[in-house]
Parts: structure tokens; C-alpha cells; sequence
């Protein structure tokens, strides 16, 4: 797009304008810093607030009068995002260079212990690693299952048929429960004297099955439940994508009689490629999070114990608030480390086609 | 492709004519595997109208009518609407007078928090994401990464910077803390969704209307937006799915009158020492299900209509 022809050009450093945008920066700085040092938190919380503000408000009529559309679009955005997540985000990683615990008053400054600590310390750092590798686990199991059933049930849905969206809404609802409702009764589902699933081994094999007495056991009924609600919303994302390919495709491959292996892969899949990479991504991230399923069917038992509900104990039942900010800064270091490998590999591919 | 317009078509029931399209055949397939996907969803559904010492018998009840003699009598359990009525009106001590849950308020809650915010954030973050596609900024892929990092970390650990934030600005326990916070935990996915949609379309359509004189204003909504309507749905449909059951922020940020229904059918279902309610939690994830289970019915139409409407793809 040519769209974005800037028409003057940008305004030196000590003019003062209200487009001036390095100024507002430069002044807001130095402002929230004095303020920061000088002022307890409560006034100085709202003058780095409406700093903030300023140098927002600088942008936008900066962008306004060079015709940055881009710029004004993306603005709202931004500012909700800046406030209530971006802004925490970076309190909490301010948070992780000192020892502070929420319940008590005192807080000093330690740099990089709280990293060493949970890296390394011996009591400490074991737990860790052992959340750790579960979560890997948890990742490639729950993942690769959602993706596989969500595709395949994506395309039994891609055709129409009769009745097609009264059973599309059926497969849709396990992802609609609340995770309180469907995690509490997979616990009865999995129960070793109440529950269906017992029930049918037992008259089957005629001895006592209890799925979560082994790691296998727990693994295999966790990502089963996490899969069963998740898998929808892979399907739904691939569907999007089908169901956007143009016909007159399809119609001029059965004229030149294409193999249905070759329609998928020249005409079909490039049209959901990129919703599938958006789905995996999205599953990643999310699979890295899982903790609701692990606290609800095992509490962590049998060595499934994930980073995430790890985190959860150590930040909100130990109230070791900085030492979890310094475990989840790690955990997003490789959350980071592995969606920019996804995405290289998505823009390598889509350059190459 | 003969068009029939007749209530048997409406219906969906007509003849495999043309490609893409799949007959009764497929129908019966997709009907078995749909109805064992939805199994556990079922058994949910019918706990709800069990009777309370139905709720946990061995064997396990399964059905409420035999179905003319299939199902063996020791499976079936008399249905009951009593769960119902004790969602909202039931006695909290035992032995007690039924008094009201408040479980309308939560309901109400639930419905104007979840609604609000994601509307809020389709219409902010398909800005945005037409922004992003359209007038691509210096840097615009790190935007669009950095974006992405807000979903990444757990809830737990910017939960306790947002607390500490809404104390001071006084907006724990309001709509407008919660709504914005919400808002700010759809746009992530909303804009890389919209986005993914806006780059899919064929730019050849937009600058002819831009020659022929249009505003960028109306390139945008009457060319761009009604062509991404199945994508708008999707966006809409995870975005409330996500909101609605929502769960930590919920229980961390919420006060008395903002609670919603996830946060109170956990306190429900865990509250006075007995164990787990199991018919009570039925009826009201059941309760709970329907307005999204509509919502998503009726979108699905959109969502299913596709993306093209003979428009030249790139």
C-alpha cells in the first residue's frame, strides 16, 4: 500500500507541538522518573498514568497529520492493551528482580537471584525442572491430539450435507462447557467406584481399573479431557478456512480429473494453512498455560504437576510472588522462543509456495 | 445447480447435486461420530434432571425414558426439574428455609460482562487488524508479536500487578475494570484472527474502488467488512466462548455484585463440606450453556456462509 506518503517531515526534537512525539517521550521520562523517586506510589501512579497519556496522545495526532492511517487504526488497541496488559506485564517483570513476597511489607532489590534460584538451587530448582518437562509433554500430546481430531473433524464437516448444522453444534459444545463443570465431572467420569469408565473395564476385564493410580494412567485422562474440549476450536479455525475455497476450484480439478490427494494438497490446503498455523500457535500458548484440568483431576499427583499450576502454588498458596514472576518470565522466554520458530517456519513456506 | 425452494431444502434435505456437496450417507456417519463427541456433554445434561441420590448410583443411570425396553431398567432414572428451582431458591443450612442464591444476578452478570467486552474488542481489534493488514507499519510483524506475548504469560502473574493496579484507580469489583480487562484478553486473539481473514482478501477489488474514488472509509466498510462476515462470526463466537467461562481473573477481580456464574458455581458446588453436588453443578452448567449455545447456533450460519463472494482471490 502507498497509503502511507508521510507529507512533512518529522518534527525536531525541542519544537514544541502537540505532534512532537520525541519531546512528549523525553518529558514524560523524566517526569514519571521524579515522580517515581520523589512522590509515594499512589501520586505518582496516576502522573506516570497521564504521561503516559501524553505521549499516547502525541502519537495519535502525530499520525493524524502525516496520514498514518495504519498507525490511528492499530491506536485503541495499543492503549487497551498497554494499560491492562503490557503495563502489568512489565511490573511483574520489574517484580522478579527483587524479593518480594505479597504478604509481607519489605522488598529489596536482588537482581538476578530470584533466576539463579529457581535454576539452580537445590531444594528449589528440581520441582522446577520436573514441571517443566511435564508441561513439554502436556504441549506435544494435547497439541498434536487437537490438531489431529480437529482436522479430521473439520473435514467430515466440509462437505454440505443434510443436516449438517445440527450436528456441527453438537461437536462444538464440549468447548462451550466452563472448565469448573466438565474438569469436576471427569473427575466422576474417571472415578474408581462411581464413575462410567471404571464401570465398563471392570465388567469387561472383571478386575478394579483405576485410571489415575499411574503416571500413564493421569497423563492419558488429562490430555484425553483437554483434547475432547479443545479439539473443537481447531475444527472450527480449519472449517473457516475450507469453506473459503472458491468452488469453481474444485469444479475445474474434476473436469481435468485431479486426484482427490492432489486437489487437497495444490487447492485446498494453501487456503488453510495459514488458519491452521493460527491454531497451533494458539493451542501452543494456551497448552503451555494448563493448569484447571491438572488441580482439577490430579492436584499434581503422579508427576503430572505442570509449570503453570507449579506457579499457582508458588505465587499464590507460598505467596513467593517474585520468585513465580522469575519462573514465568523463563516460561515465556521459551514461549517466545518457540512461536518465533512456528512463524518462521509458516513465512518461510508461504514465501516459498 | 437447479435451486428448490422448497421447506425440505430449508431443512437441509436434498439430493448430493454438484461438488462439495455430500448426501444421506454422509449424514448417518457424521451423526454417529457427533453423538459420541457429545456423550460426556449428554451425561452432563441429564444429571441435571436426576433426582439427588440418582446423581451418584452404581451402575451409573444413564438415560431417562428405556427407549421402549433397549436400555435395561437399572440404567434408567425418573427425571426430576427439582435441580432447576434450587439454582436460584434453595436452603443454605440444612434443615433451613429456601432462600434466593443470587444466582439471577450472576447470570445477568455473566451475560453483560461476556457480551460487552468482546464486542468491544471485535470492534477495537478489527481496527486494528485492518490496520496491521492494510497499512503496515515500520516494525509491523514485532506489533503483531508483541501483541501475541500478552496471552502468553499464566493469568497468575499478571493478576497480581492488575489487582494492585485496580486498588489504586478504584476499579475493583466494577464492570468497567473487569469489561476492560476482558477486552484487553480477546484483542490478542481477535486481531491476529482478523487479521489472518483481511490478508486472505484480494486487493485488486480495493484499489479499483480506491480509483474510482472511494474513501479509505468506505473501502473499509463496504468492501472489506462484509466480506470477512464468517470471520467476524468466528472471532465473536471464541471470543464470548473464552469470556464466558472465564474462571481466574473472574474469581481474583470480581467483587459481590460483578461475580459471575463460573466463580459462583464453584463456590456453589464446593461450599458446606459435603462433597460435590453433582445434580446442582448439572443444572447449572446446563442453565449456563444455553444462551452460548444459541448464540453460536445462530452465528453458525456465517460462519459456514465462507469468506468469498465470487470475489478474485490473490
Amino acid at each position: 500500500m502507498t497509503s502511507t506518503t508521510a507529507t512533512a517531515p518529522p518534527p525536531a526534537l525541542m519544537r514544541l507541538s502537540p505532534d512532537n512525539w520525541k519531546l512528549a517521550i523525553l518529558v514524560g521520562l523524566i517526569v514519571s522518573v521524579i515522580a517515581a523517586i520523589a512522590l509515594p506510589a499512589s501520586a505518582s501512579f496516576w502522573i506516570i498514568g497521564a504521561m503516559a497519556a501524553m505521549i499516547g496522545a502525541a502519537f495519535v495526532v502525530n499520525a493524524y497529520r502525516r496520514k498514518y492511517y495504519g498507525g490511528l487504526l492499530v491506536a485503541p488497541a495499543i492503549a487497551v492493551l498497554f494499560v491492562m496488559n503490557i503495563f502489568p506485564l512489565l511490573w511483574s517483570l520489574g517484580l522478579s528482580f527483587y524479593a518480594y513476597q505479597s504478604n509481607q511489607q519489605s522488598i529489596r532489590f536482588v537482581g538476578l537471584a530470584n533466576y539463579i534460584k529457581v535454576l539452580t538451587n537445590d531444594i528449589a530448582a528440581p520441582a522446577n525442572w520436573a514441571a517443566l518437562v511435564n508441561t513439554a509433554m502436556f504441549v506435544v500430546l494435547t497439541v498434536t491430539a487437537q490438531m489431529i481430531v480437529g482436522f479430521l473433524l473439520a473435514m467430515m464437516f466440509a462437505k454440505q450435507f443434510p443436516l449438517r448444522k445440527y450436528l456441527l453444534i453438537l461437536v462444538l459444545t464440549p468447548m462451550m462447557l466452563s472448565v469448573v463443570a466438565s474438569g469436576v465431572f471427569f473427575t466422576y467420569y474417571y472415578d474408581p467406584t462411581f464413575g462410567i469408565l471404571s464401570y465398563v473395564v471392570n465388567a469387561i476385564t472383571g478386575g478394579q481399573f483405576i485410571l489415575m493410580s499411574s503416571k500413564v494412567g493421569a497423563v492419558a485422562g488429562i490430555v484425553f479431557a483437554d483434547a475432547w474440549m479443545w479439539s473443537p476450536f481447531v475444527m472450527l479455525l480449519v472449517l473457516a478456512g475450507l469453506v473459503s475455497v472458491p468452488k469453481y476450484l474444485y469444479e475445474a480439478a474434476a473436469i481435468d480429473r485431479v486426484s482427490k490427494w492432489r486437489q487437497f494438497w495444490t487447492i485446498t490446503f494453501p487456503y488453510i494453512r495459514g488458519l491452521l498455523m493460527l491454531a497451533l500457535l494458539f493451542r501452543t500458548i494456551e497448552a503451555f498455560k494448563l493448569a484447571d484440568l491438572v488441580i482439577l483431576l490430579t492436584k499434581g499427583g503422579n508427576d503430572t504437576m505442570t509449570i503453570s499450576y507449579h506457579l499457582i502454588r508458588i505465587a499464590n498458596e507460598q505467596n513467593k510472588t517474585s520468585e513465580g514472576a522469575a519462573i514465568s518470565y523463563l516460561m515465556l522466554f521459551m514461549v517466545i522462543v518457540l512461536t518465533n520458530l512456528y512463524l518462521y517456519i509458516a513465512n518461510r513456506r508461504s514465501q516459498g509456495a | 445447480m437447479a435451486e428448490h425452494n422448497s421447506i425440505w431444502e430449508a431443512l437441509g434435505f436434498r439430493k448430493a447435486s454438484g461438488v462439495g456437496e455430500a448426501g444421506w450417507g454422509r449424514t448417518l456417519f457424521v451423526a454417529i461420530v457427533s453423538l459420541i463427541y457429545f456423550l460426556p456433554v449428554l451425561f452432563i445434561i441429564f444429571t441435571a434432571f436426576k433426582p439427588q441420590d440418582a446423581a451418584l448410583s452404581v451402575p451409573p443411570t444413564l438415560s431417562p425414558t428405556s427407549f421402549f425396553g433397549l436400555i435395561p431398567d437399572k440404567y434408567v432414572f425418573t427425571p426430576t426439574i427439582e435441580n432447576f428451582g434450587s439454582v436460584f431458591n434453595r436452603s443454605m443450612t440444612s434443615g433451613g428455609a429456601p432462600e434466593s442464591t443470587g444466582f439471577d444476578r450472576y447470570f445477568f452478570n455473566s451475560i453483560v460482562i461476556a457480551s460487552s467486552s468482546v464486542l468491544l474488542a471485535l470492534v477495537i481489534g478489527t481496527l486494528a487488524a485492518f490496520g496491521f493488514s492494510r497499512y503496515p507499519l515500520k516494525g509491523n510483524d514485532t506489533y503483531l508479536f508483541i501483541i501475541l506475548t500478552t496471552r502468553m504469560l499464566p493469568a497468575i502473574v499478571v493478576i497480581i500487578p492488575v489487582i494492585l493496579m485496580f486498588r489504586v484507580v478504584g476499579l475493583s469489583g466494577s464492570y468497567t475494570g473487569i469489561i476492560l480487562l476482558y477486552t484487553a484478553f480477546n484483542l490478542a486473539f481477535t486481531i491476529w484472527m482478523m487479521k489472518s481473514f483481511f490478508d486472505e482478501l484480494s486487493l485488486d477489488v480495493e484499489d479499483a474502488a480506491r480509483i474510482d474514488g472511494s474513501s479509505d472509509m468506505k473501502v473499509f466498510f463496504k468492501i472489506a467488512l462484509p466480506q470477512v462476515v464468517a470471520g467476524l462470526a468466528a472471532t465473536f463466537v471464541f471470543g464470548l466462548i473464552l469470556t464466558w467461562n472465564e474462571f481466574l481473573f473472574a474469581l481474583l477481580l470480581s467483587g459481590p455484585d460483578t461475580r459471575t456464574v463460573p466463580v459462583a458455581m464453584n463456590q456453589a458446588v464446593s461450599s458446606g463440606g459435603r462433597g460435590t453436588d453433582w445434580t446442582l453443578l448439572a443444572a447449572i452448567e446446563t442453565l449456563f450453556l444455553i444462551p452460548v449455545f444459541l448464540v453460536t447456533f445462530f452465528l453458525q450460519n456465517h460462519l459456514l456462509r465462507g469468506v468469498t463472494f465470487g470475489t478474485v482471490k490473490r
